[in-house]
Parts: structure tokens; C-alpha cells; sequence
């Protein structure tokens, strides 16, 4: 990947926990099949319409809540192409990172309507939206967290790592 | 210059002499916990293959089965069945099952001990702070990353101390006072902080009922929540035959981003309104009348003896509303016993309660008593956001053990201390 990101903005409000993005409910099925109710305590279609690619676009706190993975594991599965929201709950923050997914904040979300083509810059720290040709600020990922996002996440990380010996193994510590 | 506990805990475990807030460090990682759910079935077990690594310290790793157990089908059993195995085939001894939610446990069985490391897939895992233990809820990934080889990076985090003094009145608990600093704070208040609990009102508590208080820190969206260690931990690890530990405290020049000060003497009963943990109100304020069609009283933040106790002293000679439900899970086996030697669990079932296995099932929605379309839930857990307990047209109030025994006998929303 580059440092660019395109897709439709698909728009929350504030707050999105994640009860309401895993449903605590489905957690039983496989994350693919719990995939397929994410969002739908507030939104039953979502993942129906969703497309690769689209970028949610959200307000305050995105992911509230537990620490479960499968919250990010669900968007992931839909193929999300990035996440923008005023501000990100600590733990999904982290999580979504290291599973390969770009988060970026951006103070100017409820600029952006659902639909709107949008275009993220993660090394410039832009947004740009195409649909109403404007500029946001939003921040940037760091190199090595780009570099994270870009090889899939923190286990495709360690796995490059492992296979370079970069990384001790148990034994070698001892 | 002097640290917070927070910035002790992380300095002793990175090796380094001091941390400041802000520094991140790679921190040795005293205890992993890991639950059914949220544990080695997710992105865990098949990414240590992927990996081709071991546990580093299988005695450093602790797994407990608890969201779905007692299993309420083949999926769920499934889930329980592969915990175990893996627990087994991995060489993890500290596994547990059906004997209740895992911060009681970790607390129960010895785990979390004063100024220790904990994480654990499990965002209320902040609740063993109030042992002085730096503990915190993470996701699967970094669980692995812990399970190769130990540790984890942290950015040192810094601390809001919030300061409590007075003691309560009649008919307030100690989960008023957790409402009541989430509604000042907020939900997103304390993000990537530590939240310090302290003064007069919180030394005068018992363990059961900090734990209630720091079980709640992340609603805040704080990575830890903390508290001192005084005589009443020395006395809770003396029962266990653990301790006494180095007393832990932050330093009196430490530097905190922001103090906020309360005064427990005029703190009455809250709840947190619909659907969100923050959307705190005086009781009274929250809608007199309001039909209650399911209290619940149970989690691993309002089922320890404390809350059981309190709920059976407000019931006692009472009876549970006509078609209205009372559901009680004591917070672990061991308190489900000592409830039934004192005759707390006789009291509620007399009154009309059922009562139940220990187990996260009903605060999560996965089993045991799931709500309906409409139904209003008042309950002693930690969240009460749409769609959790069951419907997402379904309604749920927090409330402390004694809100949640008054809206039982009442069968709507009522002030508690109209029953005293």
C-alpha cells in the first residue's frame, strides 16, 4: 500500500461502542459470520452495504468499550480501507493498528456526508474530500506504524521479523 | 521529582530507575489473563502456530471460563471445551471454569498482587487496580505478543487523581460514588490515563467495594484505575496467607494532569440512564416510575458478598414485585458460599429472587437472562450500552445492589433509601 487511502465515506455518530460494532451476542460465530452483524444494533444494513474499500468516518470515542479483538476483526472482514474519527477509545485504537487497519483523527468528520469520495494522506496527516473538494487536517501515522499497517498488521510484523531471527525466541532468553 | 503509583509500577517493571508520563517502555508482564470469549479461540491460538511459538511462562498466564459458562448451547460449550484444551496443552495450571467472571477470580485466587503488571483480554481487567496493581484490558494481538515473550509496550500514562472524602449516607454504596466520578469525568475523560482513586471515603472501604469502583475505571476510557495500598489490602491478602506487601502510593510531589474533589456526605444514589455508562442522574431524577421488568444483581462489579449482603438487608420480609424478576449471580463460587452460610442467598430466594450460577453470561447478553423487546433492566454491572443484555429495544439502568433490591420490590425505578 501507499501512503494514500481512497474510498466512500460511510458515516457514524459519536460513540460507537463495541456492543454495537460486535454484538456481544454473535461472538459465539466465527468472526466471518459475526462480521455480518456488525453495526446492527444501530444500523441493520450496514453490513449488507458497506463496500471494500469505504471508510468509516466517525465522531467522538470510536470504540468504546471492551477489549475484544473481533470488534476490529469484523471491519477488517468487511474490508475496510480506513477508519477516521474524531477521537478513538484507547484499546480498539490499538487493536485495529495491529491487525493492519489505518485510524486516523480528524477534528473536521461532520464535514463529511455519507457517500463523500474521500482520500487520505496518512505521511501528510490530509484528508481530502473529493465529493466537496476540501482539505482536513487529520494525524499522521508514523513511519513504523505505517509500515505495521501497510504488512498487515503486528503478526505479519513478527512473522518477517521471527523468519530474519530478529526476534528471540523463549529459549534464547533464558 | 516524585512519581505516581502508576509511573512506580511501570518503572519497576521496564527496569528503569524513574518513567515519566508520556515515556513509552517495554514493561515486563507479571500476569497474563485470558477468558473464554475474549481469549486463546481469537486470534490467539492459531497465530502462536502461525508463529511457531510457545508460552513464555506458562505460570505467568492465567485462563478463566467464565462469559459462557454454564454454556447455553453447542457453540458456546465448544468455545469453554477448546479454552480448556488449550489451557491444558500449553502447560497453563491457573486455569479455571464456571466458578465465576475473572477479575473476581484474579483477585480471589491471588493473582493480581500490589505493584504487579496484569493484562488481560478483558477491558474491565483496570479492576485489580485497586490492589496497587497496574492492570489493564487489552486485545488478542497483544496478547500474543505478551505470550512470545513477556512483555509489552506502554506509554507511561498520566494520572487524574480524584479524591473522595466524607462517608456515605444511609442507602449510598460504593458503585454511587463510581457512577458519579464516570458522569463528571465522562466516557472518554480519562482516555489513555490513569484514574486515582484516594481519600478519606475510599480508606474507609472494604475491598469489595473498591473493587467495585476500579472494576469501572475504563468507562472513562482510562487504561488503569488505581488506589493505594493500606491495612484493608494487607488484611484482603492476609486471608489468602499472602503478604504483607511494601506499602505503594504515589509520591506526595508527584505530578498528576488534573485533581478533581468530591464530597461522599452529600453523594445520593445514581444511575446511569440509557445507553450510555456516563448518562448519570441523581435517582430521582432519572424518571420516577419507570417499570422495571428485570433486576439484576451479579458481575464482577456488583455480586461480591458487600453487594449481595446490602441487597438481602433491603429485602429481607419483602417480596419481589408480581411479574417482575430478580436474577442474582454471586461474583464467584466462594462468594456464592459464604452468601449461603450467612443466609444472604435464603433471604433473596425467600423474597423471590433466583438465583444463579456465577458467571458474565447475563451482563453480556450471551445467557441466562436475556432481555426482550422493551423490557427495562435495572442492574449492578458496568455496562448498560444498546443491544448488550439482550433487545436492542431493550432499556438498562446501573444502579448499586441497593438500587437494584429496591426496583426488585418496587417493580419500577425507586430511591432506595425509601426503604430505610
Amino acid at each position: 500500500m501507499q501512503n494514500m487511502r481512497k474510498g466512500d465515506a460511510y458515516i457514524f455518530g459519536d460513540n460507537i461502542n463495541t456492543d454495537i460494532i460486535s454484538p456481544p451476542q454473535y461472538m459465539e460465530l466465527s468472526a466471518a459470520e459475526a462480521a455480518k452483524y456488525a453495526m446492527s444494533a444501530i444500523d441493520t444494513e450496514f453490513a449488507s452495504t458497506v463496500k471494500p474499500g469505504d471508510i468509516i468516518v466517525a465522531g467522538n470515542n470510536f470504540g468504546s468499550g471492551s477489549s475484544r479483538e473481533l470488534a476490529p476483526l469484523s471491519l477488517r472482514h468487511l474490508q475496510i480501507g480506513a477508519m477516521v474519527a474524531k477521537t478513538f477509545a484507547r484499546i480498539f485504537y490499538r487493536n485495529a493498528i495491529n491487525l493492519g487497519l489505518a485510524v486516523v483523527e480528524c477534528a473536521d468528520t461532520d464535514k463529511i456526508k455519507q457517500g463523500d469520495a474521500i482520500n487520505i494522506d496518512f505521511a501528510a496527516g490530509t484528508l481530502y474530500n473529493e465529493t466537496r473538494n476540501e482539505t482536513y487536517p487529520c494525524s499522521k501515522l508514523p513511519s513504523h506504524i505505517l509500515a505495521l499497517v501497510q504488512e498487515g498488521g503486528l503478526i505479519e510484523h513478527l512473522k518477517k521479523q521471527r523468519g530474519k531471527n530478529n526476534l528471540p525466541s523463549p529459549e534464547a532468553r533464558d | 521529582m516524585g512519581m505516581t503509583l502508576s509511573e512506580k509500577i511501570i518503572a519497576r517493571a521496564s527496569g528503569a530507575q524513574s518513567v515519566k508520563a508520556g515515556d513509552i517502555v517495554w514493561a515486563d508482564v507479571d500476569m497474563a489473563m485470558m477468558d473464554d470469549i475474549l481469549g486463546p479461540r481469537v486470534e490467539i491460538a492459531e497465530r502462536m502456530v502461525e508463529l511457531g511459538a510457545e508460552v513464555w511462562n506458562p505460570d505467568k498466564v492465567v485462563i478463566i471460563s467464565d462469559h459462557y459458562t454454564p454454556p447455553a448451547n453447542a457453540k458456546q460449550a465448544a468455545i469453554v471445551k477448546f479454552t480448556r484444551d488449550w489451557a491444558q496443552a500449553h502447560g497453563v495450571e491457573n486455569y479455571y471454569e464456571y466458578i465465576g467472571p475473572c477479575h473476581q477470580i484474579m483477585v480471589e485466587k491471588g493473582h493480581v498482587l500490589p505493584g504487579s503488571v496484569v493484562m488481560g483480554t478483558d477491558s474491565h481487567t483496570c479492576m485489580g487496580g485497586a490492589l496497587g496493581a497496574f492492570s489493564s484490558g487489552i486485545g488478542s494481538t497483544e496478547m500474543v505478543g505478551i505470550l512470545v515473550n513477556g512483555q509489552i509496550w506502554l506509554r507511561v500514562p498520566e494520572t487524574i487523581r480524584v479524591i473522595w472524602e466524607g462517608n456515605f449516607g444511609e442507602g449510598v454504596m460504593a458503585k454511587d460514588l463510581s457512577l458519579a466520578t464516570i458522569g463528571k469525568i465522562g466516557h472518554a475523560g480519562a482516555t489513555y490515563k490513569t484514574v486515582e482513586y484516594t481519600g478519606s471515603t475510599i480508606d474507609g472501604l472494604n475491598m469489595d467495594e473498591r473493587f467495585c469502583i476500579t472494576n469501572m475505571a475504563v468507562e472513562m476510557g482510562a487504561k488503569a484505575g488505581l488506589m493505594n495500598t493500606d491495612a484493608v489490602t494487607d488484611a484482603f491478602f492476609a486471608g489468602m496467607g499472602k503478604g504483607p506487601f511494601e506499602r505503594l502510593a504515589s509520591d506526595g510531589d508527584a505530578v498528576f494532569c488534573e485533581t478533581l474533589r468530591f464530597d461522599a456526605t452529600a453523594l445520593g444514589p445514581k444511575v446511569s440512564c440509557p445507553h450510555e455508562v456516563d448518562n448519570v442522574l441523581d435517582i430521582g431524577d432519572a424518571g420516577k416510575g419507570i417499570r422495571v421488568d428485570q433486576a439484576y444483581l451479579g458481575s464482577c462489579t456488583g455480586g461480591r458478598y458487600t453487594d449481595l449482603s446490602m441487597a438481602a438487608k433491603l429485602i429481607k420480609g419483602k417480596k419481589v414485585k408480581h411479574g417482575r424478576r430478580l436474577l442474582v449471580s454471586p461474583a464467584s463460587k466462594n462468594i456464592w458460599e459464604q452468601a449461603a452460610k450467612a443466609g444472604i442467598l435464603k433471604t433473596l430466594s425467600e423474597a423471590g429472587a433466583v438465583i444463579m450460577a456465577p458467571t458474565c453470561g447475563v451482563c453480556v447478553g450471551l445467557h441466562s437472562g436475556i432481555l426482550a423487546d422493551g423490557e427495562v433492566c435495572v442492574s449492578s454491572t458496568n455496562r448498560n450500552f444498546v443491544g448488550r443484555m439482550g433487545s436492542k429495544k431493550a432499556f438498562t439502568y446501573l444502579g448499586s445492589p441497593l438500587t437494584v433490591a429496591a426496583a426488585a420490590i418496587a417493580g419500577e425505578l425507586v430511591d432506595p433509601r425509601e426503604f430505610f
